[in-house]
């Protein structure tokens, strides 16, 4: 493998491998501020109990989100730096506001909500709660806003040196892709912290594990999950689907597999994209939806790749194709499946029916695999760009790091992150096993005070 | 406004030195001076609220030099690729030894993690005295503003050293025995008991090789990089820096044997910040300086971003910096005094 292809690929593992850990963090800590103001307001211990439970897991989360976001902050540098030379004057910009203005909040606050309960009163707890909260959702927002300059530049000047400043710092942070793609992102981690708290929930109530913690955790998490899921795919997936159309054309058209331009072009459900011959095989398509989905009338023309140089098409489209797919697939998917357990949850009989709970049960995976998908379509769609329009991909890596440097620490990282998983998991599950009622156990050591 | 950012990235750097060097320096010395489980216990919980928090400023002074100076970020970040992804794998062991030992209740477990935090605490040190080392000293820039370092060549210095030389050797170790004693002065402050006891003996006798490291760099500095003098000769203000360097070291001594545990421990900071303060005045206005001749230098004016970034950047950085000095205080009010006073109230 040449060098940028291993520049590529480590960027895109430990990014991945990162997002596992955000993507819970920042929906759980919404779902703990919930909790929270639930014990606030029915002065009902037991959700001090489940709040204090699911803080044992996010520590756990946010301890391994932390060790494998500090690499994130370096790799720009390391892997891309021509990238980094010419654009750091405009993206480097919202990174160092992410660690200035959020990473401060969330770890100063999350000490004190983790150890200060006793020591401060309830209110001042929950107001640490919702400061952590705030501080893991500004977070997001900042890198949301440097994915979305790569996305869609906007607000920038080109300096002599050939260097990009900021031509305008409100242009830049109300990039309306910015804010797209954070509405849609951020419900997304909402979703996997609802199926995350729902599976606990379904697993206590079908262990018939006593006490009321199962009920409580399945009905917080189906209802955050009907209304994130519900969002996920309307307004938030689409809207950001429409205005790609517009900006990004080849990723569209990649994403949908559509090699040419149509009016009254079909939606493909399934099918497997064959770029040598410009067709997709096997398709299962539902026609004149895909015009309607972009333009609201079946008669509009879509945009196919014909249109678009081969230059410029996206360089791994089935890649592309599959992604979009399965997240838009699973989309589906978990809002058939939340609006089922609603229904059940309003009738009262939520508890009792064993063929709902055991995909709840089953089914956390996915919003990770849909969550990872969706930025796999993000990224490659993006491609062979890596600011859109600006710079291409080739030109932005580090020329002088060679390949077997790259392959080295790339496989240096593997084995690093497979013992992050395994000790992942331990702790995951211990924590799961002992549940919310088990005592605290020691004054141990720091943020994970188990 | 390039000058501005220049001393605002120095400083944010001298603060993750000055934060997280303590909670290295426990690190370092902790299998020697924490002995029980209730020792290494309160060892860890002297650090546990507050190490992330001190992290951060190392990612905060990335992400800042990053946008200010991104011709730096760029070059140096990708030039000295493998020790970095070596340092950031040791903060990924240290983050999870700090966090996880506490987690299992088994010895073997613990036994572990407390090598692991150890170890990795010790190189860490040593890799950062040695960056530091390796900027000063210079590297191999080409036309292109781009380097690639090397691990070892000869170890000399010269034009084309590698990553690690004597000199950056010398950094290494004089990073480690200085904040070996700054851990020590902290545990001392924050701690009872044998543990203080055994702290504060360490702190006394790390006190005479640190004095004599910093000795020891002074002149080397000049010999690995002469050009290091004309900027103290052009700007005698420069001297103020080595002057603050020999009163804290004067002073700490005294502090120590006082007992006067916050004035010996804030005296170290002092006696850090001076020391960077020297190393950033003799290299100003060089960021990274060529060992190649000084036409390869990255300097001030060749790494600057563009004017229109760094104005917006010093507004939100302002008011950004000032809430971070909030959010610190409060932890550091709540979290104040020994460690066993808040030992109770730790978990839940
Ligand atoms: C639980 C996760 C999840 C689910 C169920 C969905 N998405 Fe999504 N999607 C994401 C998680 C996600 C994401 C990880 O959050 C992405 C990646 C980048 C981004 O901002 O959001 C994303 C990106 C993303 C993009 C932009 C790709 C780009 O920026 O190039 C579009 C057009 C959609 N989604 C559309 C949809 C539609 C129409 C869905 C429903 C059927 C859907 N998504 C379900
Ligand atoms: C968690 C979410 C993310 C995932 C899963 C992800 C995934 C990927 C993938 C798969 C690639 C490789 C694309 C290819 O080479 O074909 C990539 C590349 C890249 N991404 Fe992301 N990405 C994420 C978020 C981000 C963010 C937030 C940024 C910017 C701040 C970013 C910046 C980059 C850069 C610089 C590259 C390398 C250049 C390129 O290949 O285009 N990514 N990412
Ligand atoms: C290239 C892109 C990225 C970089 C450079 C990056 C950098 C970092 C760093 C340095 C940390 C540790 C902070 C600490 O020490 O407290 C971190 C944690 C975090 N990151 Fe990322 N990150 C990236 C992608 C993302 C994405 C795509 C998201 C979500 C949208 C995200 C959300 C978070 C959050 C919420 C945390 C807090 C820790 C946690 O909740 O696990 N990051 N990131």
């Amino acid at each position: 493998m040449d060098a940028l292809t291993l520049h590529r690929i480590h960027f895109a593992f430990t990014i991945t491998y990162h997002y596992l850990f955000p993507q819970l963090t920042m929906g759980l800590a919404l779902l703990i501020v919930v909790l929270k103001t639930l014990a606030l307001r029915t002065q009902d211990e037991r959700y001090n109990v489940a709040a204090r439970f699911w803080a044992r897991i996010f520590a756990v989360n946010f301890l391994l989100g932390v060790v494998t976001g500090i690499p994130m902050e370096f790799q720009f540098g390391t892997n891309w730096s021509e990238f980094s030379r010419r654009t750091g004057g405009v993206i480097g910009q919202p990174l160092a506001m992410e660690g200035v203005f959020s990473f401060f909040l969330e770890s100063a606050f999350l000490g004190l909500f983790l150890f200060g309960e006793k020591r401060l009163s309830p209110l001042a707890h929950w107001a640490s709660a919702f400061l952590v909260f705030l501080g893991s959702w500004i977070s997001g927002f900042f890198i949301i806003v440097t994915d979305a300059w790569m996305q869609h530049p906007v607000a920038y000047r080109l300096l002599p040196n050939g260097t990009y400043e900021v031509s305008s710092f409100w242009g830049l942070m109300m990039n309306p892709w910015a804010w797209l793609q954070y509405a849609h992102n951020m419900c997304g981690a909402v979703v996997t912290a609802a199926f995350v708290m729902s599976a606990v929930g379904a697993m206590y109530v079908l262990q018939q594990r006593s006490g009321p913690y199962g009920r409580i955790f399945l009905r917080t998490g189906v209802i955050a999950g009907i209304v994130s899921c519900t969002l996920q795919v309307f307004p938030t997936g689409d809207l950001h689907g429409k205005y790609m159309a517009k900006h990004q054309p080849a990723a569209v058209a990649g994403m949908e597999g559509l090699f040419h331009s149509e009016k009254g072009a079909p939606i493909v459900l399934m099918g497997q994209p064959d770029v040598e011959n410009q067709r997709i095989d096997n398709p299962l398509a539902v026609n004149k939806v895909l015009s309607f989905l972009i333009y609201g009338t079946t008669a509009a023309e879509v945009q196919g790749l014909d249109t678009i140089p081969r230059d410029q098409w996206p360089s791994t489209l089935p890649l592309l194709f599959y992604s979009y797919h399965i997240m838009a697939g699973l989309g589906t998917y978990f809002a058939l499946l939340m609006a089922i357990a609603g229904v059940l949850l309003w009738r009262g009989a939520l508890e009792r029916t064993r063929w709902i709970l055991w995909p709840l049960l089953l089914s956390f995976p996915l919003p990770y695999i849909a969550n990872t998908a969706g930025w796999m379509t993000a990224e490659i769609g993006r491609q062979p760009w890596l600011v859109y329009g600006l710079l291409r991909t080739s030109e932005g890596y580090s020329r002088h790091i060679g390949a077997g440097t790259s392959l080295f620490t790339l496989l240096g990282f593997l084995g690093m992150y497979t013992l992050l998983s395994v000790l992942w998991v331990i702790l995951v599950w211990t924590a799961i096993q002992r549940g919310p009622e088990a005592p605290a156990e020691g004054h141990t050591t720091a943020a994970l005070a188990s | 406004m390039a000058i501005l950012w220049f001393w605002i990235v120095a400083g944010m750097l001298a603060a993750y030195v000055v934060l997280d060097g303590f909670d290295l320096g426990v690190g370092i010395i902790y299998p020697f001076v924490a002995r029980t489980e209730e020792e290494r216990r309160h060892a860890l919980q002297s650090i546990g609220p507050v190490w992330d928090g001190n992290e951060v400023w190392l990612l905060a002074a990335g992400g800042t030099l990053f946008f200010a100076f991104p011709l730096l970020y760029a070059s140096s970040f990708s030039g000295f690729y493998l020790p970095l992804m070596i340092v950031l794998w040791l903060l990924i062991l240290r983050g999870l030894a700090v966090e996880l030992r506490g987690h299992v209740h088994d010895a073997l477990w613990r036994s572990l993690w407390d090598g692991v935090f150890f170890l990795a605490s010790t190189l860490l040190a040593i890799f950062f005295g040695a960056a530091l080392a390796n900027v000063i000293r210079g590297v191999p820039i080409g036309p292109d503003h781009y380097f690639f370092l090397p691990l070892w060549t000869n170890w000399r210095t010269g034009a084309s050293p590698g990553i690690l030389d004597w000199y950056t050797v010398l950094g290494g170790v004089m990073a480690l025995v200085a904040l070996a004693m700054h851990g020590a002065l902290y545990l001392a402050y924050k701690t009872e008991g044998a543990l203080l006891l055994r702290a504060h003996q360490l702190a006394k006798a790390l006190v005479v090789p640190v004095a004599v490291g910093a000795l020891v760099c002074i002149p080397a500095t000049v010999v690995a990089r002469p050009h290091s003098l004309e900027n103290y000769t052009a700007h005698p203000a420069s001297f103020l820096a080595p002057l603050a360097v020999v009163v804290s070291l004067g002073l700490l001594p005294r502090f120590i044997r006082a007992g006067r545990a916050l004035a010996a421990f804030l005296c170290s900071c002092a006696f850090l910040t001076a020391m960077l303060c020297g190393a950033a005045a003799g290299l100003f206005p060089v960021l990274l300086p060529s060992t190649l001749g000084s036409a390869g230098d990255i300097t001030l004016a060749s790494a600057v971003a563009g004017p229109h970034t760094l104005r917006v950047g010093l507004a939100w950085w302002s008011l950004g910096i000032v809430l971070a000095g909030v959010y610190f205080s409060i932890v550091y009010w709540l979290f104040r005094g020994k460690v066993s006073g808040y030992a109770d109230t730790y978990g839940h």
